[in-house]
């Protein structure tokens, strides 16, 4: 069954971007707006940001927005956009402080101002020490993002359609964006969504790897439907392993515990930072930390020769640690039986955030291609987009911060936008390229592959080969075993024949993002030789300036993918070497 | 009933199959099964998988929809205790399902849906009634007087931001109000989790509309509902205090001001 919705704008996604957008689009008079969501709001990724989200407030020592942006171009290797990131970091400021008279309960200093703490790759004076830039609700600051966000879209009446599927994008015969097709997970009905504004504001796909912080819910569906409407994918080859996740499962441990004095020890004991960031030592950026617990591993150094090392915290004091890392005390409790206060975590690298997406213009307008064309009604921000203000390695509380900042201003674009932009008719049937893929799906006879062996494959050789350091032979294995996964995914048959919520046949679809994603984010790290933030080539381990200051832009055309790239924008801060 | 099935291992986090077969053990799960569409009655089906002590029950439970039967639906998403999807009945009691390990529930394990909310399938109620209850008090903040004419953020008290500190962690799961006897009693009761998100307003000393809503919960069906029977506090998955914060909503209704003394815990939870 089909139904048809007609609104002006449409943001799909309820996280932390999503909703932020959705509270300014509900503050102009006469817009219709409404957000599509596969969770219930409140149940989105944002909710897991622990550590605390940075501007320069100088509420308790100097700081500046300058600094806060040479640490982010450093932070990116010189491969973010700098009039993006100066943007960002300037209004980092009056929209932290927005949040706060929105109701955010920010911890607080002794003189009752937004309390902030010290964050990997945050320095005063370009980079001379860590400063205390991260402003922070106890270790809960995303949880704290989120509920204040959906409590503002409460107050101000935001219409949500929660537990709906996004599957496709709906592009108007004249190329502009009007609408998008959703699945409603409780009936399996199918729904048009007719508008002349669409943000998408999906999240991130850390399901790709097999050690990751992200939730289940994490499959990139907005990115991969970008891709398969010819959208290119900026930058894919860049993506953060977060240093500190616990050992095994993947939970992030937030650098607050750094922050907050935290030290990352070997099997010998050694504080082994020292020797691979001699200034700011544990609380060097996420790369470099996750590259060297790594090579302590690799060189045996792992705690009783596993693939672990220790963050201990064990010297902070319970004081600090029930006070300011509640949430890190009771997951270290909970799924490893340990007390943080008396012994230290075993932690390992964990795949965490995506810095590549759907390319924007720093209003959040999606781009076609390398020359920034804009695609006329269609938006993107937060952990979807790539502006590029992470480049190739993000920051420490940047996520959130991106979050809100361009949130904001994908609203007030969107907004701006639908003032004047009439609503295109839409296309002929535009729900058949969506309802084709689920009839494919539901097609399938029984007795075919589970689709969750191709996702345990998947993500095995993604963990191996295009993880922490890469190399050529390996990542074209990975890109291989990934092609070859998925012709094996058309024999995927979904058991689940029903129409009544099933997620047996949205988490075959889910898996068919996560696949096209995979590959993309392998043929885009493949195919640049040389080593630049998150990116670590053992075979071509120097970052190269001269050939690779530039964007990657994959487009898939006819089913083959397209490699072009587009200039880094550099204003103030001339590449240098990256040294903590 | 079906026949109790083996189930091949998968690894939650992708294919460490071989180190669970060496140090895992058999875990019957009995689940709650019922599609209305299908179904005339719910019925209970048995399942046996392979798990390590240290596994989540949420893991359990993926094994059986991956490798199993994938029709049996739930809710769940970030798997460590966040976002509150997958709050259900694990032997009785409320749990989120990727909160409680193996090694805590034994070997045979009853799963079923959170109680006094319409099942649409399986373990997966109907949540829109929770969440009516939680918009009913007002869950935002309100102030209307200008913000600081410095353009920077209203100040607040170590002090002060303490008093509603435990109530911000609530993630809506819905634990505490299923868990509720005088909510299964009267559905139209406002219940725990709404309260818990009232008294996070109420407290917060930025806020000005804390009689409003004080009226909102003196209705027959707010606070006077609650018999103080503390199932909700032993539910709740984030330890949050909620009888004692119920508590502090009904003084405040009694004293007709939220001016009341609140008192601290051992530590302080503000930065």
């Amino acid at each position: 069954m089909i139904h048809t919705h007609t609104y002006d704008a449409l943001v799909v996604g309820g996280g932390g971007a999503g909703m932020m957008s959705a509270i300014y689009l509900s503050r102009t008079p006469g817009l219709r707006t409404a957000v599509i969501s596969k969770l219930y709001p409140t149940r989105s990724h944002t909710g897991a940001a622990q550590g605390g989200v940075c501007a320069a407030l100088a509420n308790l020592e100097e700081d500046h927005p300058e600094w806060h942006a040479f640490d982010t171009v450093k932070g990116s290797d010189y491969l973010g956009d700098q009039d993006a990131i100066a943007a960002m970091c300037e209004e980092a400021i009056p929209v932290i402080i927005e949040l706060e008279h929105m109701g955010l309960p920010f911890s607080r200093t002794p003189d009752g101002k937004i309390a902030q703490r010290p964050f990997g790759g945050h320095t005063h004076h370009f980079g001379q020490g860590p400063v205390r830039r991260s402003c922070y609700a106890a270790d809960r600051t995303g949880h704290m993002i989120l509920q204040t966000l959906y409590q503002n879209c409460i107050k101000g009446g935001v219409e949500f359609f929660d537990e709906f599927q996004v599957m496709d994008v709906i592009l108007a015969d004249d190329g502009r964006c009007c609408g998008c097709i959703a699945y409603e997970v409780a009936t399996g009905d199918l729904h048009i969504f007719h508008a002349k504004a669409v943000e998408f504001a999906t999240g991130g796909f850390g399901r790709v790897w097999s050690i990751t912080s992200n939730a289940h819910a994490n499959t990139g569906d907005g990115v991969a439907i970008a891709l398969r409407r010819g959208i290119p994918l900026e930058d894919m080859e860049f993506y953060q392993f977060h240093p500190t996740g616990i050992y095994r499962l993947g939970i992030l441990i937030t650098e607050g515990v750094r922050g907050e004095g935290g030290i990352l020890r070997n099997d010998h004991g050694e504080r082994f930072m020292e020797r691979y960031a001699p200034t700011m030592k544990d609380l060097a950026s996420r790369d470099v930390v996750s590259r060297a617990i790594s090579m302590e591993i690799r060189e045996g150094r792992g705690i009783n020769g596993k693939k672990m090392v220790y963050l201990d915290a064990t010297h902070l004091g319970a004081d600090v640690i029930e006070n300011k890392l509640p949430d890190i005390a009771d997951f270290c409790r909970t799924y490893l039986g340990i007390d943080p206060v008396k012994e230290p975590m075993p932690i390992q690298p964990t795949a965490h955030y995506a810095m590549g997406g759907i390319p924007t213009d720093a209003n959040c307008r999606v781009v076609r291609d390398v020359n920034n064309t804009v695609l006329p009604g269609m938006y993107a921000a937060g952990e979807t987009a790539c502006v590029s203000v992470h480049g190739a390695n993000r920051l420490g509380t940047n996520s959130l911060l991106d979050l809100v900042v361009f949130g904001r201003r994908g609203g007030l674009a969107m907004a701006e936008f639908c003032t004047t932009a009439d609503l295109p008719p839409l296309p002929k049937n535009p729900e058949a390229f969506a309802r084709e893929q689920l009839d494919r799906l539901l097609g399938v006879k029984g007795g075919g592959e589970p689709a969750a062996r191709i996702r345990d494959e998947m993500q095995d050789v993604m963990q191996d080969d295009v993880g922490i350091y890469r190399t050529g032979e390996g990542m074209a294995n990975a890109l291989a075993k990934v092609r070859e996964l998925k012709e094996r995914f058309k024999g995927v048959s979904v058991s689940d024949k029903g129409t009544r919520f099933n997620t047996d046949l949205l988490e075959a679809w889910e898996l068919a993002n996560l696949l096209d994603l995979a590959e993309v984010t392998a043929l885009s790290a493949v195919n640049r030789t040389e080593s630049r933030g998150a990116h670590m080539r053992e075979d071509y381990q120097s970052r190269d300036d001269a050939n690779w200051l530039k964007h990657t832009f994959v487009t898939q055309r006819d089913g083959e993918m397209d490699i072009t790239y587009k200039p880094v924008t550099i204003t103030q801060f001339q590449p240098k070497e990256r040294v903590y | 009933m079906a026949a109790p099935k083996t189930i091949k291992p998968s690894a939650g986090g992708g294919g460490k199959a071989a180190a669970k077969l060496a140090t895992g053990k058999r875990i019957v799960l009995r689940l709650y099964r019922f599609n209305p569409d299908v179904d005339e009655k719910p019925v209970y089906r048995e399942y046996t998988v392979t798990a390590d002590p240290t596994d989540r029950v949420l893991d359990a439970l993926n094994q059986v929809k991956w490798y199993e039967d994938g029709s049996l639906t739930y809710r769940r998403s970030c798997a460590h205790g966040i976002c509150g999807s997958d709050a259900m009945r694990i032997n009785g009691v409320n749990r989120l399902a990727c909160k409680v390990l193996i090694r805590d529930v034994g070997d045979h394990v009853t799963i079923e849906p959170l109680m006094g909310f319409r099942v649409i399938k399986d373990l997966v109620v109907d949540m829109e009634p929770f969440f009516a209850q939680y918009r009913s008090v007002l869950p935002f903040l309100i102030n209307d007087s200008p913000v600081p004419s410095t353009g920077r953020e209203r100040l607040q008290s170590v002090h002060d931001r303490e008093k509603f500190d435990d109530t911000t962690k609530c993630i809506l799961c819905a634990a505490c109000t299923t868990s509720c006897p005088s909510f299964w009693a009267d559905e139209n009761f406002v219940g725990p989790a709404a309260i818990v998100n009232a008294h996070r307003f109420i407290f917060d000393s930025r806020d000005t509309n804390a009689n409003e809503r004080l009226d909102i919960l003196n209705d027959r069906e707010g606070v006077w509902r609650c018999r103080t029977i503390f199932n909700c506090t032993e539910a709740c998955p984030r330890e949050i205090r909620i009888t004692k914060a119920i508590g502090e909503v009904k003084k405040a209704i009694l004293k007709g001001s939220r001016d009341i003394h609140i008192r601290q815990p051992a530590t302080s939870h503000a930065g």
